[in-house]
């Protein structure tokens, strides 16, 4: 798989709030067509901050940052890059802004210059492929939590993106809706990164789990001391390994 | 929670393109409050109660609703008639009603209850997502109408997050009184709000960029203006023309 194009490349980020400890130091990492990969991490390993960095929403202090081969430096280049790279932000309401699920929807796609008219079927299509149908009228902001964050991935999806990054796409929610994300992530065939804390997720929405440490992505964690704490493995049939 | 008690989908209102019920209820507003004839005021409470008929709202909810501003303009009653110069009309104790001062009353009682009607009629009706599309059509500036927008998008999370606050305050023993602490407490919810507020807003922001904004708010919704908009202009125009006259020909 590794021999597919890189689509994300960091090498040797640096990166910090203010003048302490950095919160990414020398932080290097690639992600490449179809690979998808789970970064898990106690509060503050600097997960969220990553994904931000990678969508030029901060800009690091040193290191460089590559996207489809090509070097990104400047805002412009960061402007073609959220056209490339979708980000599904922790918090639904933050993502979810228009009064109505379709406007929300079709928000991106008008953006990148689509009539309202493809907007609007672009919209239709992606939410029915989430099985979201009927969504179309709802108001954003009377969604459950579980619809929210799938309306997030829709309105991300929309755009389609060459990777897709996830920040903790299953706070605050309940199992059967945890079990729903897990599996349409499984299933959609597109690059991704989801950062998140929780191992029995990440288990079954993506094949390879990296674990972020002292601000770094820990290549050769031990998985048996990664897979140490007790939890559940709501599948028998699932393999216990990374 | 903060609802929109008057949408309705069923309201015969909805039917008509959103942008000339926007205008109209705007034109109605205008004229109304620069009338000052009885003869212009009661005839334009009519066609408010009118339209407030055709659009088919439970009347109960609406004078309720009615009720709130009658509230304020009660104290007008209780100030004007008897500190307005003019013909004496009664006396009460020391002071004095008078007639000029009652009818001034009487005006602004019936242009705010008109206006009222009619927004609620022509405008309340229609969803604030459906009113912020139609406002953008209007070329009313874009920044205007994501302001409005935006509130309504967010105005129920911040009211969460209050709730959220209070609650917590609450279970641990506040109880609000008459006293430094209470003060102090409101003012720490106050601000925390506003650091939330401010930092959703940059969050918001950030998630907008992801998704390609640079600055320019497009809409979706494409409204068409159909004959039976045009009977309706024409007929709400020359209700108003009538309404101008009446005050004008004078």
């Amino acid at each position: 798989m590794d021999a597919l194009n890189p689509v994300i490349e960091l090498e040797q980020i640096r990166f910090g709030y203010d003048a302490g400890k950095p919160v990414l130091n020398d932080l290097t990492f690639s992600l490449h067509e179809g690979q998808k990969v789970g970064l898990i991490g106690y509060n503050g390993s600097g997960k969220t901050t990553l994904l931000h960095l990678i969508m030029g929403l901060v800009t690091p202090s040193s290191g460089t940052i590559r996207v489809l081969g090509r070097r990104i430096e400047t805002r412009k280049d960061f402007l073609k890059v959220r056209r490339t790279i979708g980000l599904v932000f922790q918090n639904a309401d933050d993502q979810l802004f228009s009064p109505t699920v379709l406007e929300d929807v079709a928000f991106g796609p008008l953006n990148l210059g689509k009539t309202p008219k493809e907007a609007r079927r672009m919209a239709m299509e992606t939410l029915e492929s989430l099985n979201l149908q009927g969504f179309e009228d709802r108001i954003t902001h009377r969604l459950s939590g579980g619809e929210k964050r799938l309306v997030s991935l829709a309105t991300v999806l929309v755009m389609q993106p060459k990777a897709l990054l996830l920040d903790e796409p299953t706070t605050g929610l309940d199992e059967k809706a945890r079990v729903r994300i897990a599996f349409l992530l499984n299933h959609l065939d597109i690059s991704m990164v989801i950062v998140s804390h929780e191992y029995d997720f990440l288990k079954e929405a993506v094949p390879r789990i990296y674990s972020m440490k002292d601000g770094r992505i820990q290549y050769d964690a031990d998985t048996g001391a990664l897979h140490g704490h007790i939890h559940r493995h709501p599948a028998e049939r699932h393999p216990h390994r990374l | 929670m903060i609802q929109e008690p008057f949408v309705n989908d069923t309201s015969p209102m909805q039917r008509l393109d959103p942008r000339s019920r926007i205008l109209m209820a705007t034109a109605f507003a205008f004229v109304v409050a620069l009338s000052d004839l009885l003869s212009a005021l009661l005839p334009a409470l009519v066609v408010s109660a009118v339209l407030m008929v055709i659009s088919g709202l439970p009347v109960r909810d609406v004078l309720k609703r009615l009720m709130v501003v009658n509230g304020f303009v009660l104290f007008l009653w209780l100030v004007v008639p008897v500190t307005f110069p003019g013909t004496p009309l009664f006396h009460l104790g020391p002071l004095t009603a008078t007639w000029e001062g009652v009818l001034v009353s009487a005006r602004i009682t019936i242009k705010c209850n008109a206006i009222l009607l009619v927004f609620i009629a022509l405008v309340a009706v229609s969803p604030v997502a459906t009113l912020g599309a139609a406002l953008a059509r209007m070329r009313v500036p874009e920044k205007i109408v994501l302001l409005l927008l935006m509130s309504y998008r967010y105005i129920f999370v911040m009211e969460t997050e209050y709730q959220r606050l209070a609650r917590s305050a609450s279970v641990r023993g506040f109880r609000p009184s008459t006293s430094i602490h209470t003060y102090r407490t409101f003012a720490y919810l106050i601000g925390m709000l506003f650091v939330r507020a401010s930092a959703r807003a940059e969050r918001v922001y950030a998630a907008m960029l992801c998704r390609g904004f640079s600055g320019k708010f497009h809409s979706l919704r494409d409204f068409s203006f159909s004959k039976k908009d045009g009977i309706w202009a024409v007929c709400m125009t020359g209700a108003l023309l009538a309404i101008g006259a009446a005050e004008w020909m004078h």
